[in-house]
């Protein structure tokens, strides 16, 4: 019996200190990393002149002790400064800010055809459990479940995009082509398609797994043979008992599989060479610049948890077992 | 005028992998139009899946009805579809369940709930059905119904979310209202208002009630007519008092007599010298967990300058309902949990709680409720029995010799020993837990409602195993429990807890003739079955003294 | 519990899991044998299609054979798996159970710990350790490990917080059991069938983790795993298409089959009881 704002206080509170420690476990691996942290953070360019190295060192406080340069990090991060990039010589965030929109899209777009999918699929699985729909739509998800991200895409651009010649299989629009309004918006959704769909699956199947089993719980408890006993419709029962009491635990656990979507949003921006930030960061690792690869890590982190503090608020206005005020 | 409810010869097959072919066998049963019909018998008797075939609840996949019909109202139902199944439900079979907890939505209002019963039969409009809601609200006596009906299942007590079920079975005032063991976990207070309730709606309403019980206090206080059940077969029918008083069936005579009798003239033996334990002053609050930056809410306290004494030999059944804090001073005295006032007094000495002396902890302990969950599924019976001695300083052929020695004194054989709890049946589980208590050879035993889980007649072969034990040791012994029938039949005194006080302390005699608190008298006043007593004891039974040895030998002691 | 050949025959899936599952422990345990000296070395004329006579599944654009690759690859793939599901299960049921079993402060620290891991996007952490503290062996499998024990610590608190309060671990306590004891002897034993299962699935995640990290071009030369050979194959996989599928077709095997033999496991073990005797 918790109180709604105390509830989501904490789950603010709880946020910060995740971002704290996304900050301090940077702080921990640059000084782990083989080599001074100013080199590994200028990467392979960066390190080669010194100026740049020496500029970065003065930056990072190295000459003083770990405490403050542990400040001096957490101030910078906080305030989203990264640091300038040697290749592009401009702030780190301006690349990233450039990129975001795009891995947005795709990551968005997965994600609410893998839910919609995911729910609708599960939970017509659970419902005719143990009939032949039943065992095809379970065999579907323990497959595509055990396909890696990246493979599924390789597969799809060998079937769609080499074989069968339907959809674009790299980039967000044809390049040289000068397109507008309604042609534009069609040329990036067929582009679109392939990654999107191909991110989506794989989460799809997780998500009618789990649906699966949610309602296959809640189809067991009593209130739903209370609402037989009452003499109620199928249909009124299915929707507003069962599936209504079966969502909740999704809400959460969809939350928290955001962050592997986002994730993996560098296998696929990498297979289909999506100008998002997955791919700016596997461009970041072919350099070795590691400065960026951080940067990416920590604003798909202050995402991720973004996300899940959303998730606790829909939570919270779904379960009236969570009281209002204290 | 023809039945309202006719079972004939009607069997119902179980799944393939259950430990017998028919839930229910050849059974037939009426019910008249208005009349309350219990029907008794231990767990597996298939009293519940009769009644879930009356209306057509039984889970598809695991239950066939595979011979025999039921008519309701002439119209037989034994092969109806579902859908025609529906229009009966709710409009003219109502149906409430044991556990009012589960059996409502977390996530709908309760006014909400009701109303669905209604709409699902009628066409009003909205504003008619709120009116009515607000109408079966006043009608089983919720409090406070503008707001009730706005609130969430999880803000209602026990009590009152019975009520809510009731109002949903009754709202579109059936022919017929079933009731599966309604009032089973609930409190005995509780219990007698809801009983009250049903009785009530029966005479306004008209309507007929088959009330399934395990509990014959209560059939006696409600029943018309009565039908025993027993691994699917009805053993006997009749008007209720023929059968309570003058049971015909001897099975149906061993459950009667299983039945613990209130006892209010046993005077009960005073314990010489100075107390074995005494408690004095017992406070314990349990504070929740929250954040530091948020309002404290009021904290509960579990005891609340609890006090009593425990002689030599002497036994002292500690009586209360839910949240009275007998289960926490139970767990205090055994060294489970701390406590924030008073003190504990053992044997001269002071005790503490979880940090206790080593040397002291095998001198008192405890006996649990839940056969299921009180021996370890990984361990075999010999370890499970002869680990905590072992640990305590026994030599291991000492303790084997003396767990052989217990065992067959709790009435198994040796072999017991060999295998694993889920081989034995949940009254051997409580021998075989009475067993590990007794290792230890402690002066005091904490009994925690060791029988509440158990069938009457399981219960009947405890209770005077205890009693055997108790003599043979002479061992003091806490008995908690929240049945006055079965402190009657244990105790050299009663101690009465509420809101983690004492209420009252006294002998048998003093506390069941002579209740002094007004808790006590309602405590009393509310034991189903009361008005049976004295009529039970003129029906000449063998055994006057205590313990009543006599059940025993009639219950083979296989279970 | 039934007994396993019940099981296998109920759950065809399981059989079928299982049944994959040795294959490829077959194949890396004798690998050597069937495909001596280094996969990694030129073996033929490179491109070679897969059926072409002596390359089952042919050979990549340095003519190196691809079978070897596989085989070898089985022995590196299960290799790290193990290590990494015993550092995390290790590791995750200290965790787990510690704050199942003392609760209160304890038990806040430690979830606040296991969330943090649970919430920050996992697969990116992965490749951050590994990119920044240089590839090898040691440091994928850490890596691995590191997002992974979560998901053990999670299931085994909860386990452990529902033993924690039932009555013979009470008991245990009455007799004057001392903690570790009883946390050792009575409560892990418990534990042990959830902590199988999960660690089962959680094996599968950890093999297309790597495989992830690998085809990113992360792994390590001398350790060539299936998802370095997709890696390295996918600059010609337009026209040696077969070096791309195949290896992630023996990724997609060993994982499936291991989520058939973790559920089947799961059934096994935990089977629904069909309403035991609540009274007698």
């Amino acid at each position: 019996m918790m109180d709604r704002l105390g509830f989501l206080t904490g789950r603010a509170a709880r946020a910060i200190l995740i971002l704290f420690g996304v900050i301090v476990l940077n702080f921990v691996l640059l000084r782990v990393a083989p080599g001074d942290p100013a080199s590994v953070l200028a990467g392979d360019q960066g390190a080669a002149d010194p100026a740049f190295v020496e500029e970065l060192r003065r930056d990072l406080g190295l000459d003083r002790s770990i405490p403050a340069q542990l400040w001096v990090y957490t101030k910078s991060l906080a305030q989203l400064d990264f640091g300038q990039s040697y290749r592009e010589q401009r702030p780190v965030v301006g690349i990233i800010a450039e990129r975001l929109p795009a891995t947005l899209i795709l990551t968005l777009t997965a994600f609410g055809f893998a839910l919609a999918a995911g729910i609708s699929l599960g939970s017509m699985a659970a419902r005719h459990a143990g009939s032949l729909l039943d065992t095809v739509l379970t065999s579907v998800s323990v497959m595509f479940f055990a396909m890696p991200l990246f493979w599924i895409g390789l597969m799809a651009i060998l079937l769609f995009s080499v074989w069968l010649g339907w959809l674009p299989s790299y980039g967000m629009a044809t390049v040289g082509a000068d397109l507008s309004g309604l042609s534009y918006v069609a040329d990036i959704a067929s582009h679109l398609l392939l990654p999107a769909l191909t991110l989506g699956l794989f989460y799809m199947a997780i998500y009618m797994r789990v649906t699966r089993a949610s309602v296959l719980d809640v189809l067991d408890r009593d209130f739903v043979r209370t609402a037989r006993a009452k003499g109620l419709k199928p249909g009124l029962i299915w929707r507003r008992h069962v599936l209504r009491n079966a969502l909740l635990p999704i809400i959460t656990f969809a939350s928290l599989q955001a962050g592997h979507l986002i994730g993996g949003s560098i296998l696929i921006e990498t297979v289909f060479a999506w100008p998002g930030i997955g791919r700016l960061a596997f461009d970041a690792l072919m350099q070795r610049d590691y400065n960026l690869l951080l940067a990416i890590f920590f604003i798909t982190s202050a995402i991720v948890v973004g996300i899940n503090l959303v998730a606790d608020i829909l939570y919270v206005a779904a379960d009236p077992r969570i009281e209002l005020g204290a | 005028m023809t039945a309202l409810v006719e079972i004939e010869n009607l069997s119902i097959a179980l799944p393939d992998d259950a430990d017998r072919h028919l839930a229910v066998e050849h059974v037939s049963l009426r019910v008249d139009r208005g009349e309350v019909l219990c029907l008794v018998g231990e767990s597996g008797s298939g009293k519940s899946v009769l009644a879930a075939a009356i209306a057509g609840l039984l889970p598809p996949k695991q239950l066939r009805v595979t011979a025999g019909n039921i008519r309701f109202d002439g119209v037989d139902v034994t092969r109806f579809s579902e859908a025609s199944f529906r229009r009966l439900r709710g409009k003219r079979i109502g149906f409430i369940f044991q556990e009012p907890m589960s059996a409502l939505n977390p996530v709908l209002t309760v006014g909400r709930q009701i109303e669905e019963a209604l709409a699902a039969h009628a066409d009003d409009d909205r504003t008619g059905r709120s009116a009515r809601v607000l109408e079966l609200v006043r009608a089983t006596r919720l409090p406070d119904p503008e707001n009730i009906v706005h609130r969430y299942p999880h803000q209602l007590s026990g009590g009152q979310r019975q009520r809510v079920m009731i109002a949903m079975a009754i709202a579109n005032e059936p022919d017929l209202l079933i009731a599966d063991e309604p009032t089973t976990a609930l409190d005995v207070t509780t219990q007698a208002e809801i009983l009250r309730l049903i009785l009530d709606i029966r005479q306004r309403l008209g309507l007929a009630v088959l009330f399934i019980t395990h509990d014959f206090g209560v059939v006696a206080d409600i029943a018309d007519r009565v039908a025993v059940m027993k691994e699917g077969c009805i053993i006997e029918t009749g008007a209720a008092s023929a059968v309570l008083e003058q049971p015909r069936d001897s099975y149906t005579r061993r459950l009667i007599e299983a039945v613990p009798v209130l006892r209010a003239d046993v005077a009960g033996k005073s314990a010489a010298g100075d107390p074995l334990l005494s408690v004095e002053g017992l406070v314990k609050t349990y504070r929740e967990r929250r954040a530091p930056w948020r309002r404290a809410t009021s904290q509960a306290r579990a005891l609340d300058g609890a006090g009593l004494t425990i002689g030599r030999g002497e036994t002292v059944a500690l009586v209360g309902e839910s949240g009275s804090g007998k289960t926490t001073l139970g767990q205090c005295i055994v060294g489970l949990a701390d406590w924030d006032a008073g003190n504990i007094r053992f044997d001269g000495r002071e005790v503490g709680g979880t940090a206790r002396e080593r040397a002291l902890r095998p001198r008192i302990q405890m006996v649990f409720q839940d056969p299921f969950a009180s021996l370890n599924p990984r361990h075999r019976v010999r370890r499970i029995l002869t680990e905590a001695a072992i640990v305590n300083g026994l030599p291991r052929k000492d303790a084997e010799k003396r767990m052989l020695g217990l065992l067959s004194r709790v009435g198994l054989d040796a072999a017991a020993a060999e295998r694993f709890p889920h081989a034995f049946s949940g009254g051997q589980r409580q021998r075989i837990g009475l067993a590990r208590a007794l290792m230890l050879q402690p002066d005091l035993l904490v009994a925690d409602e060791p029988v509440s889980a158990l069938d009457v007649s399981i219960q009947a072969q405890i209770l005077d195993l205890l009693a055997e034990i108790r003599r043979d040791l002479g061992l003091s012994m806490l008995f908690i429990t929240h049945d006055l029938r079965v402190a009657s039949a244990v105790a050299d005194r009663i101690v009465v807890m509420q809101n983690g006080r004492i209420a009252e302390d006294g002998t048998p005699d003093q506390v069941l003739s002579r209740p002094r608190s007004a808790y006590a008298r309602a405590l009393l006043a509310a034991v189903p079955g009361l008005g049976w007593e004295s009529r039970r004891q003129r029906v000449g039974r063998a055994a006057a003294e205590y313990p009543a040895i006599s059940t025993r030998q009639l219950v083979p002691p296989s279970s | 519990m039934a007994r396993p050949r019940e099981i296998l025959s109920r759950n065809p899936g399981a059989a079928v899991g299982v049944a994959l599952l040795a294959a490829i422990l077959l194949l890396a345990v004798f690998a050597d044998l069937l495909y001596p000296g280094d996969p990694w070395r030129m073996a033929a004329r490179p491109n070679l299609p897969p059926f072409s006579p002596g390359y089952l599944f042919g050979t990549d654009m340095l003519g190196r054979d691809l079978a070897a690759g596989i085989a070898h690859g089985a022995r590196v793939t299960l290799l790290i798996a193990s290590a990494v599901t015993g550092l995390a299960v290790a590791f995750g049921v200290a965790v787990g159970a510690v704050a199942g079993y003392f609760g209160g402060r304890v038990d806040d620290v430690a979830m606040r710990f296991t969330e943090f891991f649970q919430t920050i996007p996992s697969f990116l952490l992965t490749v951050v350790i590994v990119a920044i503290v240089a590839p090898s062996l040691t440091s994928i499998i850490l890596a691995i490990a590191v997002v992974s024990w979560p998901q053990i610590a999670r299931v085994v608190r909860a386990e452990v917080l529902s033993l924690a309060g039932q009555d013979f671990v009470r008991a245990a306590r009455v007799g004057g059991l001392s903690t570790p004891r009883i946390i050792w002897g009575h409560v892990l034993p418990n534990v042990l069938s959830p902590v199988i299962v999960a660690a089962s699935l959680m094996t599968a995640t950890v093999i297309l983790i790597e495989s992830g990290i690998s085809f990113l071009g992360l792994g390590n030369r001398d350790f060539v795993s299936w998802g370095y050979l997709l890696g390295t194959g996918r600059t010609a996989f337009r026209v040696n298409w077969w070096l791309s599928t195949i290896p992630g077709v023996a990724i997609f095997l060993t994982v499936l089959s291991l989520n058939l033999v973790g559920d089947g496991l799961n059934d096994w073990l935990n089977p629904r009881s069909s309403g035991r005797g609540k009274r007698a």
